[in-house]
């Protein structure tokens, strides 16, 4: 496939945008001056970036407790999310929501919520909602390989296939479910495959490779705008912090129960690394080009996060405020 | 003519469901036996010829899912009413009617309402035990971000259910099923009853009966007879239990001085309970005997109709707790 330059500058971008964001949660998670739960999304930048590239402004996503990139990726404004994630009156969701809250219906990111699958059926609605007015939307659900354990899931494949809505299972298979690891979760068969007992289209990619994703985003997304259903996308990936938190250090209980090998095998199929080689060897970015935007995104991301230290707190006069429109 | 049409309480909300789908193309149903009297009875009747399955969607069995869906389209612009036959089946979708719907507005700051309708039906009685005759409403009510309504007559049974698909939050609409052959006055026009607003269905000046749904004609039976023996009973039809019409109880408790509370669902930690707390805190000088409660028993709904004799409340137990407190030497 043949890239823009355009496009490929976007990607670099959003993904350093996402990662730069992420890290710079670290040190004031630690310090306590953010507490509400930041499940981060460093090491999975590419699935957000490559999947929500390949969808219009009008598309709908639906997110879930790892969130943050999801809501850039679509568009979400960067300093709504910084002040959300400080729980601040000008934050996404004016500070009632917190990092696992995120909406932005002027991107049609709709929203996001930590009950593992529990977005999954609302995508689904979203996707039966366009499919009713015909507007040629689609709806991308974004879940994790935890989620293949709730029954939802398999309701949702089902009514998807039956009446052809035209939605995107987008399965990010981080290997772990909180601090369960995949096979002790599940029986050790591809997670792709229990979309194919109902006739659903599958397909594996490589989550690291945001340009793969892309590809595979593109197809699955021209596929549902034809009227040809739903499309399960399972992508292989890793993150590199704790399941919440930097480092799934709970109360001194170090939690995080993976091998540091591991970790180090999958820091070195990096998907920015892996993108940033791709541009250079292809002449697109010198590293200089690529230093030069790390650290515009970087100096946008610092602004984003003093921008939501400044902000005020919500007033308490203003608790019951939301509770009905 | 229109002034006299009558109707029964079922097609009163058939013909909600048809006079809104009609008027508004986001409008759909949705849920298990739309296209099938065995549960639903009539009130689906025509909806399938007139707007086509795009719009009155039979679903398979999967209550989260699809109400999980309708919440979903409801976020993207969509007003569904979803509906469950049995409420007892709604236990499996409370995760999208609890955590999702009924906070989707408050966690996103004000960003994207969920006008959605969460159609529950009653279905007391019938020796179909503890499954298939469940009142949960009270649930429901416990819930921030919801609103509760239940009409006790065919008028209310149209009027809320366009109230409840005009709103622009998720509304839980509990219907009974023994109710569905009431034939009354029901109005042509499209019109609504406004949610919040309880009525007061009798006059009376000795005691208040607060009562709900079903009960609510248990009640007006219970001050024909109460009348019969001189004691003038004020029925209130909540209509709708979330949120609650607190200043009509209350004007009427003021007045009253007695109060019992007829409720079809549960008594412990229920309607009723919510209500005499509500009377305990704020007309506690108006009461002249203590507040009386006609409602289940603390116990799973029985098969046997010798058991069901005993678990259901109807005018006779209004009656005799009316009698109760009357009969008590005021203070």
């Amino acid at each position: 496939m043949q890239y823009s330059m355009e496009l490929l500058d976007k990607i670099l971008r959003m993904m350093l945008r996402i990662r730069s964001f992420e890290e710079c949660l670290v040190a004031p998670i630690l310090d306590g001056e953010i507490r509400t739960p930041c499940h981060l999304y460093s090491g999975q930048e590419a699935i957000a970036v490559g999947l929500c590239t390949a969808l219009s402004n009008d598309d709908y996503i639906f997110g879930n407790h790892r969130s943050h990139g999801h809501f850039l990726a679509k568009g979400g404004c960067l300093k709504s999310l910084a002040a959300e994630i400080f729980c601040r009156e000008t934050g996404s969701s004016r500070g009632r929501g917190g990092s696992m809250h995120l909406i932005d219906p002027s991107v049609c990111m709709l929203g996001s919520a930590p009950i593992v699958a529990g977005t999954i059926s609302l995508a689904l609605g979203a996707a039966l909602a366009a499919s009713i007015r015909g507007d040629g939307r689609i709806a991308v659900s974004f879940f994790g390989d935890g989620a293949t354990g709730e029954g939802v899931l398999y309701e949702s494949l089902n009514f998807a296939a039956l009446k052809k809505l035209p939605i995107i299972f987008a399965c990010e298979n981080n290997l772990y479910a909180s601090h369960m690891p995949i096979r002790q979760c599940r029986v050790n068969k591809p997670i792709r495959r229990i979309a194919e007992a109902f006739g659903i289209s599958t397909q594996e990619v490589d989550g690291n490779d945001v340009l793969g994703v892309y590809d595979a985003s593109s197809k699955a997304v021209n596929s549902c705008r034809e009227g040809s259903g739903p499309v399960f996308l399972e992508f292989i990936t890793y993150r590199y912090r704790g399941h919440v938190g930097p480092d799934d250090n709970i109360q001194g209980l170090h939690t995080d129960i993976r091998p540091k090998e591991e970790l180090e095998r999958w820091l070195a199929k990096d998907p920015i690394m892996k993108f940033e080689h791709y541009l250079i060897e292809n002449h697109f970015f010198k590293e200089f080009g690529i230093q030069s935007i790390k650290d515009q995104v970087h100096q946008e991301v610092e602004k984003a996060i003093i921008y939501a230290k400044n902000s005020p707190h919500p007033n308490p006069e203003a608790l019951s405020n939301y509770v009905f429109a | 003519m229109s002034s006299h049409r009558e109707l029964t309480y079922s097609l009163a909300i058939n013909e909600a469901l048809h006079q809104m789908m009609d008027l508004d193309p986001s409008v759909f149903l949705l849920g298990q036996g739309v296209k099938s009297p065995w549960y639903v009875g009539n009130t689906a009747r025509g909806l399938l010829e007139r707007f086509g399955e795009g719009r009155v969607i039979d679903t398979p069995v999967s209550e989260n899912g699809i109400t999980g869906a309708a919440v979903g389209a409801a976020i993207a612009g969509m007003k569904p009413v979803v509906i469950h036959p049995r409420m007892d089946f709604m236990l499996y979708a409370m995760d999208p009617i609890i955590n999702q719907a009924s906070n989707w507005f408050y966690m996103n700051g004000g960003h994207a309402s969920v006008p959605v309708v969460f159609w529950g039906v009653i279905n007391r009685s019938g020796e179909q035990a503890a499954q298939h005759s469940q009142a949960i409403h009270a649930i429901f009510a416990h819930i921030p971000g919801l609103k509760v309504v239940m009409p006790a007559t065919a008028y209310d049974a149209k009027g809320l259910m366009v109230a409840a698909i005009q709103d622009p939050n998720p509304v839980v609409y509990i219907d009974e099923r023994l109710l569905y052959g009431r034939v009354e006055h029901v109005p042509e026009e499209l019109y609504h009853v406004e949610i919040g607003t309880g009525c007061i269905r009798r006059k009376g000046k000795d005691v208040t009966i607060v009562a709900v749904s079903l009960m609510v004609q248990e009640a007006l039976k219970a001050a024909e007879e109460l009348a019969e023996q001189g004691v003038g009973a004020e029925v209130i039809d909540l209509r709708t239990v979330k949120p609650l019409d607190q200043e009509l109880i209350l004007t009427s408790v003021r007045k009253t001085g007695k109060l019992v509370i007829a409720d079809v669902g549960w008594q412990s930690f229920g309607v009723s309970a919510e209500i005499a707390a509500l009377v305990a805190e704020q007309a506690f000088d108006a009461l002249k005997a203590p507040i009386s409660r006609v409602a289940l028993p603390d116990c799973p709904a029985p098969a046997s109709i010798s058991l069901e004799a005993a678990y259901y409340k109807g005018s006779k137990a209004i009656v005799e707790s009316v009698q109760k407190l009357t009969e008590r030497k005021e203070k």
